[in-house]
């Protein structure tokens, strides 16, 4: 029988450590909504969403209260939309409907988030797929829930370079169009190698082909409890710290699996996976950055910096593996600016930089996040830090992501607020030398010689 | 029928009546005390109950929601929680 030792540590987690279970995110298949007609292909798309998803946001609070544990988002995610709506869209325009068909059920539902704006582009780009990706600077400055992510690259595939360098354009762009609201347009959209099918997080999620008609899937967090513990062990040895941060993921992961699996039966919508990553929050005391600092680090970004988060991330997962029947998506630790008061904290006392950064994105999940860098950065620069995190993805077979914001009208040293969980952040310097001429060329690069294993 | 169990837990200064007054409740509402226990942590009165609420003939949310304000009527932190919670993170 449970114990009250063991009932007072997991309430010390919830109410002290900021344990809470992340997000739910309801996967849909949106592939029978696609009609060669724009109204009918929005009206199914609407129609199925909020048959499928209507109990979402109640079922997931009704399992936060009766657990008490906060389940903090509920969101949704669905088939990229450049395949939906490849049969009925012939210009930007179109698919910016859709965009607001999309940010209409998500309203209606009570979803803070909506991810699956994407296409799918690792090898090259369809019509459909070139003309979603023009019509994300309206589609992000014409709604509010909806996120936007491109994949430009896989292991099995190569980068498609004319994409990142479409990118770096539509990037740049959409900063434009949300300048009002310091660039917020480019804080939902996210640049992918390697994107997973069944990611809960945003902005990367979507519902890939390869999933079933609706799963749930559930994104645990828990930074504080790991730092906290590794507080009452200060200074053991490598051993005891990895076993700690072993044992610690685990009964934050055993939660996930718990919500989830309510959550699919209340739901009559099957278990997908648990993502095992440690999602850092705004709040004091939720962040990767303090663990880093608890390991060892006076700052993160200090010498030692990739091998402390290389070793978190390996033993979050060791210990997550054993307590999920099913894990997938990113699962690994994130390590977004903004979104890390440890880290805002790092970059401004000078310890933290871009490519620092980019080093530690070789160990963890999933790339360079959330990060405020100056308005007048180039769309050629900001394709070559794609390009850059793209090979890194692909060539250590991994996920890798740039989620950069080019404020409008900021400069190195000012700062920015985008408010709830985006956070706020400084902004960062991007190195002046410019990358023209290899992102001008045309074509793709070719799979790594490591992806030929058939 | 597979027995539902919740863990009710209480935390605050130690006061007269706090066992009374929520297992007055309990019994009100057909809840069986499995297992009561009881510690001190840093000068604070931690209490934990398990309890059967298969018989109980009110719904989960109020019954946690009664105990909550019978916990702040005496100046205590009054939770109620399905036990799957802690048996899921604390058991293999």
């Amino acid at each position: 029988m449970i114990n009250i030792f063991e009932v007072l540590e997991t309430n010390k987690m919830i109410l002290e450590e900021n344990l809470d279970v992340r997000t739910i995110t309801m996967g849909v298949s949106l592939l029978d909504c696609a009609d060669a007609s724009l109204k009918t292909t929005c009206d199914r798309i609407y129609a199925k969403l909020t048959r499928l998803a209507k109990d979402l946001v109640k079922t997931g609070d009704e399992i936060g209260r009766e657990f008490g544990i906060p389940i903090v988002n509920k969101r949704i995610s669905i088939t990229p939309a450049a395949i939906v709506g490849s049969a009925c869209c012939k210009k930007p325009g179109d698919f910016v409907k859709i965009a607001k068909t999309l940010d209409r059920a998500a309203k209606k539902l009570g979803v803070n988030f909506i991810g699956g704006y994407s296409a799918v582009v690792s090898k090259g780009m369809t019509l459909a797929d070139e003309l979603l990706i023009r019509s994300i600077p309206e589609a992000m400055a014409t709604t509010e829930r909806l996120c936007s992510s491109v994949n430009v690259g896989s292991t099995k595939t190569g980068i498609d370079m004319d994409a990142v360098r479409l990118m770096g354009e539509i990037v740049k762009a959409t900063a434009e169009r949300t300048k009002d609201r310091d660039s917020i347009g480019c804080a939902k959209l996210v640049v992918l190698c390697n994107a997973p099918d069944d990611n809960p997080f945003m902005a990367g999620a979507f519902h890939g082909v390869s999933e079933a008609d609706a799963v749930i899937n559930v994104g645990v967090s828990g930074p504080g409890v790991v730092n906290h513990v590794l507080k009452s062990i200060r200074g053991a040895d490598f051993e005891t710290l990895c076993e700690t941060i072993k044992r610690t993921a685990f009964k934050i992961t055993r939660v996930g699996q718990l919500v989830a699996q309510e959550a699919a039966k209340r739901l009559g919508v099957p278990f997908g996976i648990i993502d095992l990553s440690l999602a850092p929050t705004p709040a004091v005391g939720d962040s990767v950055a303090d663990i880093l600092r608890e390991i060892g680090l006076e700052e993160p970004g200090a010498p030692g910096t990739t091998a402390a988060l290389a070793l978190l991330n390996d033993q979050v997962k060791k210990g997550g593996v054993m307590a999920s029947s099913y894990v997938g998506g990113l699962s690994g630790a994130f390590i977004p600016v903004s979104e890390d008061q440890g880290m805002i904290d790092a970059v401004n006392a000078g310890a933290l930089t871009i490519e620092k950064l980019e080093a530690m994105t070789c160990v963890c999940s999933v790339g360079l996040d959330m990060i405020a860098i100056p308005g007048d950065t180039s769309a050629a620069t900001i394709s070559g830090i794609i390009a850059d995190e793209a090979a890194i993805g692909m060539v250590n077979q991994k996920t890798t992501a740039v989620r950069v914001i080019p404020v409008a009208g900021k400069k190195v040293g000012d700062s920015v607020n985008f408010g709830g969980l985006l956070g706020h952040a400084p902004v960062m310097k991007v190195s002046k030398f410019s990358c023209e001429g290899l992102v001008s060329r045309r074509g793709r690069i070719p799979a790594p010689i490591h992806s030929f294993k058939n | 029928m597979v027995m539902k169990k919740a863990i009710i837990t209480v935390v605050g200064k130690d006061t007269v009546g706090i066992i009374a007054k929520t297992s007055a409740y309990l019994a009100k509402n057909k809840i069986n005390i499995l297992d009561i226990s009881q510690t001190v942590v840093q000068n604070y009165f931690n209490m934990m109950m398990i309890v059967d609420i298969t018989g109980c003939c009110k719904s989960f949310e109020d019954v946690a929601a009664d105990l909550g304000e019978i916990g702040v009527s005496m100046g205590l932190k009054i939770r109620c929680q399905k036990s799957e919670i802690f048996e899921k993170m604390h058991r293999v």
